[in-house]
Protein backbone atom coordinates (compact mmCIF):
# COMPACT_ATOMS: atom_id res chain seq x y z
CA UNK A 1 0.00 0.00 0.00
CA UNK A 2 1.47 3.12 -0.72
CA UNK A 3 0.98 5.99 1.46
CA UNK A 4 -1.49 8.82 -0.17
CA UNK A 5 -0.29 11.80 0.66
CA UNK A 6 1.64 13.58 -2.34
CA UNK A 7 2.20 16.52 -3.89
CA UNK A 8 1.61 17.73 -7.53
CA UNK A 9 5.31 16.53 -8.00
CA UNK A 10 4.86 13.44 -6.64
CA UNK A 11 1.85 12.44 -8.28
CA UNK A 12 3.42 13.57 -11.68
CA UNK A 13 6.30 11.01 -11.05
CA UNK A 14 4.30 8.14 -10.07
CA UNK A 15 2.34 8.66 -13.24
CA UNK A 16 5.29 9.02 -15.47
CA UNK A 17 6.39 5.76 -13.73
CA UNK A 18 3.53 4.28 -14.35
CA UNK A 19 2.69 2.77 -10.75
CA UNK A 20 -0.39 4.17 -10.16
CA UNK A 21 -2.83 7.32 -11.76
CA UNK A 22 -3.32 9.67 -8.69
CA UNK A 23 -5.83 12.63 -8.92
CA UNK A 24 -5.72 15.22 -7.15
CA UNK A 25 -7.29 18.25 -9.12
CA UNK A 26 -10.89 18.51 -6.82
CA UNK A 27 -11.43 19.34 -3.81
CA UNK A 28 -12.66 15.72 -3.06
CA UNK A 29 -10.34 13.77 -1.08
CA UNK A 30 -10.09 11.28 -3.61
CA UNK A 31 -7.45 9.38 -5.01
CA UNK A 32 -7.53 7.25 -8.14
CA UNK A 33 -5.15 4.90 -8.66
CA UNK A 34 -4.47 2.20 -11.55
CA UNK A 35 -6.40 3.16 -14.35
CA UNK A 36 -6.34 1.68 -17.38
CA UNK A 37 -8.92 1.26 -20.24
CA UNK A 38 -8.79 -1.06 -23.58
CA UNK A 39 -8.35 0.15 -26.81
CA UNK A 40 -11.41 0.35 -29.18
CA UNK A 41 -11.84 -1.33 -32.86
CA UNK A 42 -13.54 1.81 -34.13
CA UNK A 43 -15.75 4.14 -32.54
CA UNK A 44 -19.27 2.06 -32.47
CA UNK A 45 -18.65 -0.37 -29.82
CA UNK A 46 -18.88 1.17 -26.24
CA UNK A 47 -15.28 1.43 -24.30
CA UNK A 48 -14.79 0.75 -20.76
CA UNK A 49 -12.52 1.77 -18.05
CA UNK A 50 -11.20 0.35 -14.96
CA UNK A 51 -9.56 1.58 -11.81
CA UNK A 52 -9.62 2.25 -7.82
CA UNK A 53 -11.06 5.04 -6.49
CA UNK A 54 -9.94 5.88 -2.65
CA UNK A 55 -11.41 8.22 -0.45
CA UNK A 56 -8.99 9.74 1.58
CA UNK A 57 -11.08 12.06 3.46
CA UNK A 58 -12.56 11.80 6.76
CA UNK A 59 -16.27 12.08 5.10
CA UNK A 60 -18.50 9.69 3.42
CA UNK A 61 -17.87 10.86 -0.65
CA UNK A 62 -20.62 9.93 -3.22
CA UNK A 63 -19.88 9.43 -6.89
CA UNK A 64 -22.99 10.68 -9.10
CA UNK A 65 -21.27 10.31 -12.77
CA UNK A 66 -18.33 10.88 -15.33
CA UNK A 67 -17.26 13.24 -17.81
CA UNK A 68 -15.16 12.85 -20.64
CA UNK A 69 -14.25 14.67 -23.82
CA UNK A 70 -13.70 10.95 -25.39
CA UNK A 71 -17.92 9.76 -25.03
CA UNK A 72 -20.83 11.75 -25.13
CA UNK A 73 -22.42 9.23 -22.54
CA UNK A 74 -19.95 7.93 -19.89
CA UNK A 75 -21.61 6.13 -17.23
CA UNK A 76 -20.74 3.66 -14.48
CA UNK A 77 -22.06 0.29 -15.07
CA UNK A 78 -21.91 -3.14 -13.18
CA UNK A 79 -21.80 -6.70 -14.99
CA UNK A 80 -23.57 -9.13 -12.62
CA UNK A 81 -23.46 -12.29 -13.38
CA UNK A 82 -26.48 -14.86 -12.06
CA UNK A 83 -26.56 -18.49 -10.41
CA UNK A 84 -27.31 -19.42 -14.75
CA UNK A 85 -23.97 -18.39 -15.55
CA UNK A 86 -25.50 -15.55 -17.49
CA UNK A 87 -24.39 -12.20 -17.15
CA UNK A 88 -25.75 -8.98 -17.59
CA UNK A 89 -24.94 -4.73 -17.38
CA UNK A 90 -26.74 -2.23 -16.04
CA UNK A 91 -26.28 1.31 -14.76
CA UNK A 92 -24.41 1.16 -11.16
CA UNK A 93 -26.08 4.39 -9.92
CA UNK A 94 -24.45 6.75 -6.85
CA UNK A 95 -21.59 4.94 -5.37
CA UNK A 96 -21.09 6.11 -1.82
CA UNK A 97 -16.99 5.41 -0.52
CA UNK A 98 -16.90 5.61 3.33
CA UNK A 99 -13.81 7.41 4.67
CA UNK A 100 -10.72 5.18 4.40
CA UNK A 101 -12.20 2.84 1.71
CA UNK A 102 -12.02 2.46 -1.86
CA UNK A 103 -14.35 1.09 -4.83
CA UNK A 104 -12.12 -1.22 -7.34
CA UNK A 105 -13.38 -0.76 -10.86
CA UNK A 106 -12.23 -4.15 -12.78
CA UNK A 107 -13.69 -6.73 -15.41
CA UNK A 108 -16.59 -8.51 -14.44
CA UNK A 109 -17.70 -6.07 -12.03
CA UNK A 110 -17.85 -2.25 -11.71
CA UNK A 111 -16.41 -0.09 -14.82
CA UNK A 112 -16.87 3.08 -16.37
CA UNK A 113 -18.53 2.25 -19.58
CA UNK A 114 -18.15 4.51 -22.21
CA UNK A 115 -20.50 5.01 -24.74
CA UNK A 116 -20.57 6.89 -28.14
CA UNK A 117 -16.81 7.54 -28.59
CA UNK A 118 -15.90 10.47 -29.66
CA UNK A 119 -12.97 9.39 -31.41
CA UNK A 120 -11.65 5.49 -31.47
CA UNK A 121 -9.24 4.67 -28.22
CA UNK A 122 -5.41 4.29 -29.76
CA UNK A 123 -3.19 2.12 -27.13
CA UNK A 124 -0.82 3.92 -25.67
CA UNK A 125 -2.38 7.13 -25.60
CA UNK A 126 -4.66 8.27 -22.97
CA UNK A 127 -7.71 10.10 -21.73
CA UNK A 128 -9.16 12.70 -19.17
CA UNK A 129 -12.11 11.09 -17.16
CA UNK A 130 -13.63 13.11 -14.45
CA UNK A 131 -15.68 11.54 -11.79
CA UNK A 132 -18.77 13.92 -10.31
CA UNK A 133 -19.28 13.94 -7.13
CA UNK A 134 -22.24 14.49 -5.54
CA UNK A 135 -20.94 17.57 -3.26
CA UNK A 136 -19.71 19.62 -6.28
CA UNK A 137 -16.72 18.10 -6.35
CA UNK A 138 -15.09 16.73 -9.36
CA UNK A 139 -12.02 14.78 -9.74
CA UNK A 140 -9.71 14.04 -12.92
CA UNK A 141 -7.54 11.54 -14.12
CA UNK A 142 -5.61 10.45 -16.75
CA UNK A 143 -6.52 7.02 -17.90
CA UNK A 144 -3.73 5.06 -20.32
CA UNK A 145 -5.28 3.21 -22.81
CA UNK A 146 -3.87 -0.24 -23.06
CA UNK A 147 -4.30 -3.44 -25.73
CA UNK A 148 -7.55 -4.75 -26.88
CA UNK A 149 -6.69 -8.06 -24.99
CA UNK A 150 -5.29 -6.07 -21.78
CA UNK A 151 -6.34 -7.74 -18.69
CA UNK A 152 -5.21 -5.55 -15.69
CA UNK A 153 -3.23 -2.05 -15.60
CA UNK A 154 -0.08 -3.86 -15.83
CA UNK A 155 -0.49 -5.16 -18.75
CA UNK B 1 -52.56 -25.84 33.49
CA UNK B 2 -52.84 -22.25 31.43
CA UNK B 3 -49.04 -22.02 31.38
CA UNK B 4 -48.87 -25.78 30.02
CA UNK B 5 -51.20 -24.42 27.35
CA UNK B 6 -49.16 -21.73 26.21
CA UNK B 7 -46.11 -23.97 26.24
CA UNK B 8 -47.90 -26.22 24.42
CA UNK B 9 -49.01 -23.77 21.88
CA UNK B 10 -45.39 -22.74 21.88
CA UNK B 11 -43.67 -25.86 20.82
CA UNK B 12 -46.57 -26.65 18.53
CA UNK B 13 -45.74 -23.29 16.85
CA UNK B 14 -42.31 -24.19 16.95
CA UNK B 15 -43.04 -27.21 15.54
CA UNK B 16 -44.77 -25.40 12.67
CA UNK B 17 -42.26 -23.40 12.03
CA UNK B 18 -39.23 -25.98 12.34
CA UNK B 19 -41.72 -27.98 9.54
CA UNK B 20 -42.12 -24.96 7.08
CA UNK B 21 -38.44 -24.33 6.86
CA UNK B 22 -38.02 -28.16 6.42
CA UNK B 23 -40.36 -27.72 3.57
CA UNK B 24 -38.96 -24.77 1.86
CA UNK B 25 -35.47 -26.20 2.11
CA UNK B 26 -36.61 -29.38 0.80
CA UNK B 27 -38.15 -27.30 -2.36
CA UNK B 28 -35.43 -24.66 -2.87
CA UNK B 29 -32.00 -26.60 -1.76
CA UNK B 30 -33.18 -30.29 -0.61
CA UNK B 31 -34.21 -33.64 -2.68
CA UNK B 32 -37.13 -31.94 -4.12
CA UNK B 33 -35.61 -29.09 -5.70
CA UNK B 34 -36.64 -28.38 -9.19
CA UNK B 35 -33.91 -29.46 -11.80
CA UNK B 36 -31.43 -26.27 -12.60
CA UNK B 37 -32.75 -24.01 -15.43
CA UNK B 38 -28.92 -24.44 -16.75
CA UNK B 39 -29.41 -28.23 -18.02
CA UNK B 40 -26.14 -30.11 -18.94
CA UNK B 41 -25.07 -29.14 -22.56
CA UNK B 42 -25.48 -31.77 -25.10
CA UNK B 43 -22.95 -33.91 -26.64
CA UNK B 44 -21.79 -31.82 -30.04
CA UNK B 45 -22.23 -34.98 -31.89
CA UNK B 46 -26.14 -34.33 -30.52
CA UNK B 47 -26.13 -30.81 -31.92
CA UNK B 48 -27.24 -29.29 -35.56
CA UNK B 49 -25.94 -26.11 -36.63
CA UNK B 50 -24.26 -24.58 -39.49
CA UNK B 51 -22.49 -21.41 -39.11
CA UNK B 52 -19.54 -19.43 -40.54
CA UNK B 53 -16.30 -18.73 -39.25
CA UNK B 54 -14.51 -15.88 -39.51
CA UNK B 55 -12.60 -16.83 -42.12
CA UNK B 56 -15.93 -17.36 -44.29
CA UNK B 57 -15.60 -20.91 -44.22
CA UNK B 58 -18.72 -23.01 -43.32
CA UNK B 59 -18.61 -24.75 -39.55
CA UNK B 60 -20.92 -27.10 -37.82
CA UNK B 61 -20.45 -30.00 -35.23
CA UNK B 62 -18.50 -31.79 -37.19
CA UNK B 63 -15.64 -29.06 -37.27
CA UNK B 64 -15.33 -29.52 -33.25
CA UNK B 65 -15.95 -33.38 -33.19
CA UNK B 66 -12.07 -35.48 -32.96
CA UNK B 67 -10.35 -32.74 -30.99
CA UNK B 68 -11.16 -31.40 -27.25
CA UNK B 69 -13.10 -27.77 -27.54
CA UNK B 70 -13.20 -24.74 -25.00
CA UNK B 71 -15.97 -22.69 -26.51
CA UNK B 72 -17.92 -19.36 -25.04
CA UNK B 73 -20.65 -16.91 -26.05
CA UNK B 74 -20.49 -13.57 -26.49
CA UNK B 75 -20.41 -10.06 -28.82
CA UNK B 76 -18.25 -8.21 -30.22
CA UNK B 77 -19.64 -4.71 -28.85
CA UNK B 78 -19.63 -6.29 -25.23
CA UNK B 79 -17.06 -3.63 -23.48
CA UNK B 80 -16.30 -5.56 -20.25
CA UNK B 81 -17.29 -9.58 -20.14
CA UNK B 82 -16.20 -10.54 -23.21
CA UNK B 83 -12.70 -8.94 -24.11
CA UNK B 84 -11.95 -10.08 -20.01
CA UNK B 85 -13.12 -13.59 -20.78
CA UNK B 86 -11.06 -13.63 -24.51
CA UNK B 87 -7.58 -12.02 -22.87
CA UNK B 88 -8.27 -14.88 -20.14
CA UNK B 89 -9.17 -17.68 -22.64
CA UNK B 90 -5.15 -16.41 -24.62
CA UNK B 91 -3.80 -16.83 -21.40
CA UNK B 92 -4.85 -20.05 -20.07
CA UNK B 93 -3.85 -20.93 -23.71
CA UNK B 94 -0.61 -19.61 -23.69
CA UNK B 95 0.05 -21.30 -20.42
CA UNK B 96 -0.66 -24.54 -21.98
CA UNK B 97 1.73 -24.14 -24.72
CA UNK B 98 2.13 -26.80 -27.10
CA UNK B 99 -0.67 -28.59 -25.07
CA UNK B 100 -3.17 -25.55 -26.56
CA UNK B 101 -2.60 -26.58 -30.32
CA UNK B 102 -4.79 -30.26 -29.62
CA UNK B 103 -7.99 -27.67 -28.72
CA UNK B 104 -10.52 -26.36 -31.26
CA UNK B 105 -11.13 -22.81 -29.05
CA UNK B 106 -14.06 -20.68 -30.29
CA UNK B 107 -16.28 -17.85 -29.68
CA UNK B 108 -19.53 -17.58 -30.64
CA UNK B 109 -21.63 -14.84 -31.19
CA UNK B 110 -25.16 -14.01 -29.78
CA UNK B 111 -25.29 -11.07 -31.77
CA UNK B 112 -24.80 -11.73 -35.22
CA UNK B 113 -27.05 -8.62 -36.43
CA UNK B 114 -23.87 -6.36 -35.96
CA UNK B 115 -21.12 -9.35 -35.72
CA UNK B 116 -21.06 -10.38 -39.18
CA UNK B 117 -18.11 -12.32 -40.56
CA UNK B 118 -15.35 -8.99 -40.78
CA UNK B 119 -16.56 -8.04 -37.28
CA UNK B 120 -15.48 -11.25 -35.94
CA UNK B 121 -12.45 -11.43 -38.04
CA UNK B 122 -11.35 -8.06 -36.88
CA UNK B 123 -12.11 -8.89 -33.06
CA UNK B 124 -10.89 -12.37 -32.73
CA UNK B 125 -7.35 -10.91 -34.07
CA UNK B 126 -6.39 -8.87 -31.04
CA UNK B 127 -6.17 -12.05 -29.35
CA UNK B 128 -4.58 -15.73 -29.35
CA UNK B 129 -4.37 -16.94 -33.15
CA UNK B 130 -5.97 -20.19 -31.72
CA UNK B 131 -9.19 -18.22 -31.14
CA UNK B 132 -12.15 -18.84 -33.93
CA UNK B 133 -14.73 -16.16 -34.24
CA UNK B 134 -17.79 -18.27 -35.50
CA UNK B 135 -21.55 -16.33 -36.63
CA UNK B 136 -24.50 -16.95 -38.82
CA UNK B 137 -28.13 -16.57 -38.74
CA UNK B 138 -30.24 -15.49 -35.91
CA UNK B 139 -31.85 -18.78 -36.22
CA UNK B 140 -28.32 -21.14 -36.06
CA UNK B 141 -26.99 -19.28 -33.24
CA UNK B 142 -30.69 -20.08 -31.48
CA UNK B 143 -29.60 -23.54 -32.23
CA UNK B 144 -25.98 -23.65 -30.85
CA UNK B 145 -26.99 -22.06 -28.01
CA UNK B 146 -29.75 -24.59 -27.32
CA UNK B 147 -27.65 -27.17 -27.73
CA UNK B 148 -24.92 -25.74 -25.23
CA UNK B 149 -28.06 -24.92 -22.58
CA UNK B 150 -26.74 -21.35 -23.11
CA UNK B 151 -29.20 -18.29 -22.67
CA UNK B 152 -29.00 -14.62 -24.37
CA UNK B 153 -31.36 -11.86 -24.40
CA UNK B 154 -31.25 -8.88 -26.54
CA UNK B 155 -31.46 -5.44 -23.66
CA UNK B 156 -32.53 -1.94 -25.19
CA UNK B 157 -30.09 0.48 -23.83
CA UNK B 158 -30.66 4.59 -24.19
CA UNK B 159 -30.37 6.18 -27.61
CA UNK B 160 -31.97 3.03 -29.35
CA UNK B 161 -28.85 1.05 -28.88
CA UNK B 162 -28.94 -2.05 -27.48
CA UNK B 163 -26.98 -4.98 -25.46
CA UNK B 164 -26.98 -8.64 -25.19
CA UNK B 165 -26.98 -10.30 -22.13
CA UNK B 166 -25.85 -14.15 -22.31
CA UNK B 167 -24.17 -17.19 -20.35
CA UNK B 168 -20.62 -15.87 -19.71
CA UNK B 169 -19.44 -19.53 -18.51
CA UNK B 170 -16.49 -21.20 -20.60
CA UNK B 171 -17.57 -24.72 -22.14
CA UNK B 172 -15.10 -27.53 -22.33
CA UNK B 173 -15.98 -30.81 -24.48
CA UNK B 174 -13.72 -33.79 -25.26
CA UNK B 175 -12.35 -34.63 -28.34
CA UNK B 176 -15.09 -37.43 -28.99
CA UNK B 177 -17.88 -34.49 -28.44
CA UNK B 178 -19.15 -35.39 -24.93
CA UNK B 179 -19.57 -32.24 -22.50
CA UNK B 180 -16.47 -32.25 -19.85
CA UNK B 181 -17.26 -29.05 -17.42
CA UNK B 182 -17.30 -25.68 -18.09
CA UNK B 183 -15.28 -22.74 -16.59
CA UNK B 184 -17.90 -20.03 -14.32
CA UNK B 185 -17.04 -16.46 -15.19
CA UNK B 186 -16.84 -16.11 -11.17
CA UNK B 187 -14.57 -19.17 -10.61
CA UNK B 188 -10.98 -18.28 -9.28
CA UNK B 189 -9.04 -18.57 -12.70
CA UNK B 190 -6.34 -20.55 -11.33
CA UNK B 191 -8.96 -23.86 -11.65
CA UNK B 192 -9.09 -23.37 -15.35
CA UNK B 193 -6.48 -24.63 -17.07
CA UNK B 194 -6.44 -27.78 -14.59
CA UNK B 195 -10.16 -27.72 -15.96
CA UNK B 196 -8.60 -27.44 -19.52
CA UNK B 197 -6.15 -30.42 -19.20
CA UNK B 198 -9.17 -32.62 -18.07
CA UNK B 199 -11.00 -31.85 -21.59
CA UNK B 200 -7.74 -32.93 -23.22
CA UNK B 201 -7.29 -36.32 -21.30
CA UNK B 202 -10.94 -36.83 -22.41
CA UNK B 203 -9.57 -37.31 -25.90
CA UNK B 204 -6.76 -39.43 -24.53
CA UNK B 205 -9.26 -41.61 -22.77
CA UNK B 206 -11.27 -41.74 -25.76
CA UNK B 207 -8.68 -42.67 -28.31
CA UNK B 208 -7.75 -45.85 -25.67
Amino acid sequence: MKKIIMTGTLAALLTFGGLSVPALAGPVDVVVESAWSRASIGMNRPGAAYMTIRNTGDEPVTLIGLSTPLAMMPEIHETKTNAEGVSSMSAAGEIAIAPGESVALEPGGLHAMLMRLQQPMTEGETFPLTLLFVDGGEVTVEVPILGIAARGPED
Amino acid sequence: MRRRTIAGYGAAGAGAIALTLFVGWWRVDGPGAPEPIGQRPMALTEMDFRLTDHEGNEVGPETLIGRPTMAFFGFTYCPDVCPTTLSDISGWLDDLGDEAKQLNVVFITVDPERDTVEAMAEYVSYFHPAIRGWTGPEGQIARIADGFRAAYERVPTEGGDYTMNHTASVFLFGAAGRFVTMIDYHEPREFAVPKIRRALEEETEGAT
